[in-house]
């Protein structure tokens, strides 16, 4: 008998879809209460870290260069006190296949998709990794399929999310495209269920241990260029794979003085369920829209448990805003002679402010560059927020910065800061929202300790929050 | 008038406004959850009729005929004379000029 495909039905048999999409019993790592075994979950994998590097060296990904951005470092400088101003590096992870960091996440998915005996892989993703896993799957001889929100209801496609379109088609994946809404979950829960496919995952643990390669491999580059770990790794900061996986790699290579800072575009006020605010954010990724609800409750995404847990590893959280980072990717291709981005360069405009804290000899090291193309570059980035009514001025960001009315451009790059988020409050959130997702008023012993481990806190910090 | 074998763009509605869930804001609230992908025309037709069309992947998937041989516009978008001024002020303080 034909299965319902109504919304309703189909969403009631998400369990069963996601351990079919996966091939993994997610229940295995499950406590019953609050905690499960995250790093039972990681290990699951069954990859080392050897073994991903070989698999990311098969399919041209990884060991991608640590580029110094002297340039940017000098302009830095001119706003630091005197003897302050840290080298800013780049690992420049536009070089993968596909352009970005993401690669590295989908080599590893489609090679376990592959593994496992998988016709296909679907993957649910507006941004680069809708490409990254379009061109493994070219890659490894599997079919692909990629859900964007992209339309609002006026059929306006955000240009980076078209321009993303363009890209998977490029590497003969079938892109399915929908407007605003999270009910996206539905359309790929239905398309994972006729095809039978994997769920390639942003999430899974196999994505994520894609992503310690990147990590493992800046602390390595770094010794050998300067003879030392990095003081400060930024990482731009959205579901928080980036985050988790390069924190993970930096751990695995030994750099555990090492300090990790996240980085997010401010988008507070604006709701991302949004229709009519859709198209009047100007970047489609690395913004807290994404970046708090997704360190603060990691669980909401497309799978039981997400490996993504970037509370675990921040040591900093800051913000910048949209017009810093669209003034440091025209300084990056002006000072550095290089294209990159938009959205690594979130952390380079964080970096290029956290770098006149620390002294002349200190080490910043920012954990991605992207490709650039036609509607993906901030021309067609600031010319669609004009056409959208948005202010685009010079002023000072800091100051006048209104998401979804005005992109404030800095107008002396002294004006570029970044602003610390309250890393305790989100804490604070994580703890009270993983006791009442578990409806657990008594958390156990097991529960305190993991709750510990998911924010860098200890138990007496986590028994306060609870009231205990 | 699109013939059987055509490249063809489809769109189709998921979700009704009336039927879509509770917790998104109001605004999307009153819109019907759209959707489009692209396949091979499996009959002719014109545009506006429900067509089934075979997809990259081999899926058959139904909706209404909206554009034959679909292709991308987006772009490196209009001029904005704030990127040349970008430009001069970084030239001019990398030059020894004022910070």
């Amino acid at each position: 008998m034909a299965l319902a495909k109504d919304y309703d039905s189909v969403m009631g048999r998400s369990n069963e879809i996601m351990k079919k999409a996966l091939g993994l019993d997610y229940n295995d790592f499950e406590s019953g209460s609050i905690a499960f075994d995250y790093e039972g979950l990681m290990k699951a994998t069954g990859y080392t870290l050897e073994e991903i590097n070989k698999i990311q060296s098969r399919t041209d990904v990884g060991n991608t260069p640590l580029i110094e951005l002297r340039n940017l470092t000098a302009l830095s400088r001119k706003y630091a006190k005197p003897g302050y101003g840290a080298r800013i590096f780049a690992k420049d992870e536009a070089c993968n296949a596909s352009g970005s960091f993401k690669a590295r996440r989908a080599a590893c998915a489609c090679a376990h998709a592959k593994k496992l005996g998988y016709k296909g892989v679907i993957a649910a993703t507006s941004g680069n990794y809708g490409a990254a896993v379009a061109s493994q799957a070219a890659m490894q001889g599997l079919k692909c399929i990629i859900v964007q929100e992209c339309y609002d209801s006026h059929g306006v496609g955000q240009p980076e999310i078209v321009e993303k379109a363009r890209k998977c088609e490029a590497y003969g994946a079938e892109v399915i495209q929908l407007t605003v809404g999270p009910e996206l979950f539905y359309t790929f829960l239905r398309v994972l269920e006729d095809t039978g496919y994997f769920n390639a995952s942003l999430y899974s643990p196999f994505g994520i241990a894609g992503i310690e390669t990147l990590g493992y491999e800046i602390a390595m580059q770094c010794r050998e260029k300067v003879g030392k770990d990095p003081d400060l790794v930024v990482c731009t900061n959205a579901g928080g794979g980036m985050m988790t996986g390069t924190a993970r790699g930096i751990l695995k290579a030994g750099a555990v003085d090492t300090k990790m800072v996240a980085a997010s575009i401010d988008l507070t006020g604006l709701s991302m369920a949004s229709d009519k605010q859709f198209n009047l954010k100007s970047c489609t990724t690395g913004h807290t829209g994404f970046g708090v609800p997704y360190a603060t409750d990691p669980d909401h995404s497309d799978v039981p448990r997400s490996a993504a847990r970037p509370l675990r590893y921040m040591d900093r959280y800051v913000t910048v805003k949209q017009g810093e980072v669209m003034f440091m990717t025209e300084a990056l291709a002006n000072l550095e002679g290089i294209e990159r981005g938009p959205a690594g360069n979130t952390a380079l405009a964080a970096a290029f402010s956290l770098a006149q804290e620390l002294p002349e000899d200190g080490v910043i090291v920012i954990s991605e560059t992207e490709y650039t193309g036609a509607g993906k570059h901030i021309q067609p980035q600031l010319s669609f927020a004009r056409d959208n009514g948005i202010k685009i001025f010079f002023g000072d960001p800091s100051k006048e910065d209104k998401p979804g009315e005005n992109i404030v451009l800095p107008a002396n790059p002294g004006l570029i800061k970044c602003h610390d988020a309250d890393l305790k409050h989100m804490r604070t959130s994580l703890i009270r929202k993983a006791a009442k997702n578990h409806n657990q008023p008594n958390p156990t012993a097991e529960d305190l300790q993991f709750l510990a481990e998911e924010t860098k806190t200890d138990v007496a910090f986590v028994k306060e929050v609870l009231g205990l | 008038m699109a013939k059987k074998g055509d490249w063809v763009r489809i769109h189709s509605i998921v979700l009704k406004a009336s039927q879509r869930t509770a917790k998104i804001p109001e605004d999307t609230q009153k819109c019907d959850l759209e959707m489009w992908t692209k396949g091979t025309l499996l009959d002719d037709a014109e545009i506006g009729d429900t067509v089934k069309v075979e997809t990259a992947v081999g899926r058959i998937e139904e909706g209404t005929l909206i554009e034959v041989g679909p292709y991308y516009t987006h772009s490196y978008g209009k001029f904005v004379p704030e990127i040349i001024e970008i430009d001069k002020m970084l030239r001019k303080i990398m030059d020894g000029g004022d910070k």
